[in-house]
């Protein structure tokens, strides 16, 4: 019963801030170029079905490569800072350069560098899920359970096999936590990258649409492009409860 | 079987030296208990003769030997307080993690043989949760946890077992049950047994020292009469008890 109503909280407020909306922009009389009602940014969502899942489908494959790219080497960047420790000192630096040069400002490079197709916004979604990645693989790998590595010790453990069976399943929790991070960034990635240069994308549907004001359609393919995000987040975060049953706790 | 011999160990935190020249024998086939307060670095020395200090801050002496000229490591079995269940394996995956640690197989699942898992049923037979082989640690309580472990030690099958409070964080009359089990089930090992509760010491050790002080000493060998698992009714276990929580006590308001 209560597990039911959790689904159905969010649920509520959603359809109540649909009424809101609703409500405000027709009682207030704002133009709909300004904000378009949500019952015509519907009807529009409705007629562009087939041009929004067009452009979703591009966003959509741009992500997934980004993250499977990004998971990927950020993991590679944690392994390789456990285990090659005099390494640190030349990576970490690297790792948070990464970080601190804005996605946007490197957008136009990229875009000269890799062209307006796909290629541009894969890097930029996998220049900014690779740090929150890259982290907490890192601190998962770090903090194994001392008893764990002791025991493998005396137990006559090869690394390979440490590695294997002990320190990379228990850094799973925290690298799960650094996957939920990742999914809801990756967009921001792709989206800009769109903004700044290409000829598909829900992005580059969005700033066509808001230059001929047609912002009914820019309102629902950023409506589209919410429900990606959250679902991909759901869907994610489904799965890692999944394969990850165990509780995290070092009693 | 061989008796292990420390020879003038020591161990030091950079300036602070937690023990220096103690000497003590594991006779084979016996339970060595060592009791003492918290702090007073008995964990550290059982850690140094299991080989499992490595780092670079600190400073060992002494040596560790076995009187058949063989070196103790790759020869112990390690218990720790925690159960150190791994929570993502099965009880039977957990008992049989030694095995497929030691296997060299890169990728493959290393698939344990028949033989191996016979003896790991066999093992939870032992220790009674034979029915819990598929269950997730998370699932046990704290006593069935600690059996788990138990039955971990012995599938190791090693000569000599190095216990660090086993049985500490169990109620107490789950730590009396546990502690004949593993009377029963290590007969014939070697044992040596880190706790801060006399009871269990005196009840359990063939030999009893007590580590005090700073740095510390051991004391000379306490041997309490009778069979173990010593029962409770004994007068002068009691009265020895009484007599080791007067001298922990008092350590500690002078610590």
């Amino acid at each position: 019963m209560s597990k039911r109503f959790a689904v159905l909280k969010p649920l509520l407020v959603f359809i109540g801030i649909l009424l809101l909306w609703q409500g405000l922009v027709v009682g207030l009389e704002v133009p709909s170029f300004i904000i378009p009602d949500p019952v015509s940014v519907f009807k529009r969502m409705v007629s562009d079905a087939g041009l929004l899942w067009e452009h979703a489908l591009v966003t959509m494959a741009e992500m997934l490569m980004g993250l499977t790219l990004g998971v990927l080497f950020g993991v590679l960047m944690a392994l390789t800072l456990v285990y090659f420790v005099s390494l640190r000192p030349w990576l970490l630096p690297l790792l948070l350069v990464t970080q601190a040069i804005p996605v946007f400002a490197l957008a136009p490079v990229l875009m000269l560098w890799f062209g307006y197709g796909m290629a541009s916004k894969v890097i930029m979604t996998v220049l900014i899920i690779f740090f929150p990645v890259a982290t907490c693989c890192y601190d998962g790998l770090r903090q194994t359970h001392q008893g764990w590595l002791d025991l493998a010790q005396t137990m006559g453990g090869g690394s390979w096999a440490v590695l294997r069976l002990v320190r990379w399943p228990s850094a799973l929790p925290a690298l799960a936590s650094g996957l939920r991070v990742a999914v809801v960034v990756a967009p921001i990635g792709a989206v800009v990258g769109e903004w700044v240069g290409s000829s598909a994308g829900l992005g580059y549907l969005m700033l066509q649409a808001n230059a001929r004001l047609w912002v009914d359609l820019m309102f629902a393919a950023l409506t589209v492009l919410a429900i990606c995000s959250v679902g991909l987040y759901y869907f994610t975060d489904l799965l890692l409860k999944r394969l990850i049953p165990w509780q995290t706790s070092h009693h | 079987m061989f008796d292990v011999h420390l020879h003038k160990v020591g161990l030091a935190y950079g300036d602070l030296q937690v023990f220096q020249q103690l000497d003590l024998s594991l006779k084979a086939g016996q339970w060595t208990c060592l009791l003492g307060g918290s702090g007073v670095g008995k964990t550290t020395l059982l850690r140094m003769v299991a080989g499992l200090v490595d780092q670079s801050d600190i400073r060992v002496e002494g040596r560790v030997t076995c009187d058949d000229g063989q070196p103790l490591a790759g020869r112990i079995a390690w218990m720790s307080q925690q159960d150190s269940l791994l929570p993502w394996a099965t009880v039977l995956d957990n008992i049989t993690i030694g095995e497929r640690l030691r296997t060299r197989k890169f990728l493959r699942r290393s698939r344990l043989s028949s033989e191996a898992l016979d003896r790991a049923h066999h093992m939870l037979e032992l220790v009674g949760l034979d029915e819990k082989a598929r269950v997730l640690p998370q699932n046990l309580s704290g006593g069935q946890r600690q059996r788990v472990a138990l039955a971990r030690t012995l599938f190791e099958d090693r000569p000599v077992v190095l216990m660090d409070e086993p049985f500490g964080a169990l109620d107490a009359i789950t730590r009396l049950n546990l502690q004949d089990m593993a009377c029963d089930l290590l007969a014939g090992k070697t044992v040596m047994l880190i706790t801060h509760d006399p009871l269990e010491a005196l009840r359990l050790g063939h030999a009893v020292y007590h580590l005090r002080g700073h740095p510390a000493q051991l004391t000379d060998a306490i041997t309490p009469p009778g069979k173990i698992p010593r029962s409770l009714d004994n007068a002068e276990l009691m009265t020895l008890q009484g007599v080791l929580l007067d001298r922990l006590r008092h350590e500690e308001s002078v610590a």
